[in-house]
């Protein structure tokens, strides 16, 4: 099976966010990257199906530096090849999805994972989109997926409970947590992961339709209070909800 | 500019998320000069579109029929751009719920149109449309602004209040939509997971739980609490990981992001990661033995203690409410 899957660096989840002083970005300054928690599912996906079908794992990343070590990271863990569809930004969301599947399209790809957000724009939408723009069927948000010949069961989560899909390949699916356990990289992995070359294709350049504005923080909470110590405080904590913040 | 709304329902019900949208619409409808639409797609679609009424639809298309009995992605997609055209609208908003994360995202591709997805707040200065959406988790917020037509919208679920106003009725319209050959992800089943349960999304209450529970078999505390309090169970990333509770309950960055009107945090000492998730509550009231745990800070209120003892007595004093 041929395998692609979309990845993505993002700021580790426990890092600090700073505003640049341009209001448009995050300084990037003391963060660590690392590659999208959702998209390691993704790889880790990827490698279990070709482990089971054969084939090779294809990984995929858009925009500069950044995307190249996404990629790297993706090498270390288990991917064959990788692609980085270069691009300087300036893309909006639909630009980033038209760049990808412009990328991807005519390479004869059964399979294409992605994770089903990046836990930065947290907009979850480039793994539709793209499917969209190849006309082939997608299913998001899923934690459960089986491959036979070329057919594929998926289960995605939803509010209160799970949907079941079938689609022929090629397909694409968006990774949820619970899809599986991503394996960690071995040293092995990251000593041949740094003398692999990785393919590079230009992004087709599209004019963003959305502009951003600017980046702020939400507002402040105010300041914690502690109403008491222990079961003691019970009673209190009651009164204060029921009377002061008025929600019980 | 007219605008198009497609108010989620699910099993013949209208959804809360779907009226929030309507509500938005309205308004966005009404700064647009345009009129306002609305859409419902699968079982019930046609008892439930008088009732849009109440929130100012003038217009409501009704699309019905085997193919959209379950979610299908490029049904669904088919059905609202149909709608647009049949409504002559430049604007559909929905909401970003499970299905409308997916939707929206199928629609703006299909169509070539702006996307603004998961907004919090939408405005309309100068021409354009301008939204704010959490990114980073809630981290931050961007603003972002299109004056690119059609535009795509959907609206993160409880950042809205759905408001009715003086009723109208409604012209209904029933839309046939083709979808021979255009379904590729066939939908098989709806599967209730946990029946009766409330999903942290939608939940107004969240009872989450944390390291301090000390165990799974100790999550009843949690439960009770919840059950106590009409809301939903949440869990901190350390007790998913530990597989003491499953990952759908997860609130955090890599799992749910929530904002409900009371949120109770027992045993969960605030990791960045965990705070990015819930820290749009209204009311946050923190349970932990460590006074100088970073949930404190974010906590309107807090108590010093041991959850699996205070969550008993909380739930006493709650229930003795009445």
């Amino acid at each position: 099976m041929n395998i692609a899957v979309l990845v993505k660096l993002v700021p580790d989840t426990e890092a600090t966010i700073k505003i640049d002083a341009d209001r448009r970005k995050i300084a990037a300054g003391e963060i660590n990257f690392v590659l999208n928690p959702y998209d390691e599912f993704a790889v880790e996906e990827g490698l279990r199906q070709k482990e089971k079908a054969g084939g090779q794992v294809t990984v995929i990343s858009l925009g500069g530096d950044e995307a190249a070590k996404a990629l790297r990271n993706a090498l270390a863990i288990g991917a064959d090849e990788a692609i980085q569809v270069k691009s300087n930004g300036g893309l909006d969301m639909l630009g980033i999805a038209k760049a990808l599947a412009d990328a991807i399209r005519g390479r004869g790809f059964d399979l294409i994972l992605a994770g089903k957000q990046a836990v930065d724009d947290d907009c979850g939408a480039v793994g539709a989109m793209v499917a969209e723009f190849l006309d082939i069927p997608h299913v998001s948000i899923v934690t459960k997926l089986d491959i036979e010949g070329d057919k594929l069961t998926a289960t995605r989560e939803i509010e209160g409970g799970v949907e079941v899909f079938e689609a022929n390949l090629p397909a694409l699916i968006t990774a949820q947590k619970g899809l599986n356990e991503p394996r960690y990289a071995s040293l092995k992995g990251i000593m041949a992961s740094k003398k692999k070359v990785i393919e590079e294709v230009a992004a087709t350049i599209s004019t963003p339709k959305v502009e951003v504005i600017t980046l702020t923080y939400p507002p402040q909470r105010p300041p914690g209070r502690i109403v008491g110590q222990g079961v003691d405080a019970v009673p209190e904590l009651v009164r204060l909800l029921r009377e002061e913040a008025k929600v019980l | 500019m007219n605008v198009l709304t497609y108010v989620e329902s699910r099993e013949g019900k209208v959804r809360g998320a779907g009226l929030e949208a309507l509500t938005v619409a309205r308004d966005l409808a009404g700064k647009l000069g345009g009129s306002l639409c609305a859409m419902i797609i699968g079982e019930g679609a046609a008892a439930n579109a008088i009732s849009l009424g109440k929130y100012g639809a003038g217009k409501v298309f009704v699309v019905e029929g085997d193919d959209f009995g379950g979610y299908s992605p490029e049904a669904y997609r088919e059905a609202i751009v149909a709608a647009m055209k049949a409504a002559d609208a430049s604007v559909v908003v929905m909401s970003a719920t499970s299905l409308g994360k997916d939707l929206a995202p199928v629609v703006a591709a299909k169509l070539d149109a702006a996307f603004l997805p998961d907004c919090t707040s939408l405005e309309f200065e100068g021409g354009k449309i301008v939204v704010k959406r959490p990114v980073y988790a809630g981290r931050c917020l961007i603003t972002l602004s299109t004056g690119s037509f059609p535009a795509v919208i959907s609206l993160r679920p409880k950042a809205f209040l759905a408001k009715e106003e003086s009723a109208t009725s409604p012209v209904v319209t029933a839309l046939n939509v083709d979808t021979a050959g255009k379904i590729k992800s066939r939908f098989v089943e709806f599967r209730v997971e946990s029946a009766g349960k409330l999903d942290v999304t939608e939940a107004d209450v969240i009872v989450s739980g944390g390291r301090g529970l000390k165990g799974p078999e100790n999550f009843y505390l949690v439960e009770d609490l919840a059950g106590a309090l009409g809301g939903a169970v949440g869990a901190s990333r350390a007790v998913v990981d530990a597989g003491w509770r499953p990952h759908g309950e997860q609130v955090g960055q890599t799992g749910k992001v929530v904002n409900p009107t009371l949120y109770i945090a027992a045993g969960i000492s605030g990791a960045i990661q965990h705070i990015a998730g819930m820290r749009s509550s209204k009311v946050i009231v923190a349970i932990n033995k460590d006074k100088d745990a970073p949930i404190f800070k974010m906590a309107d209120y807090g108590i010093v203690g041991d959850a699996l003892e205070v969550l008993p007595v909380l739930t006493k004093a709650v229930k003795a409410l009445g």
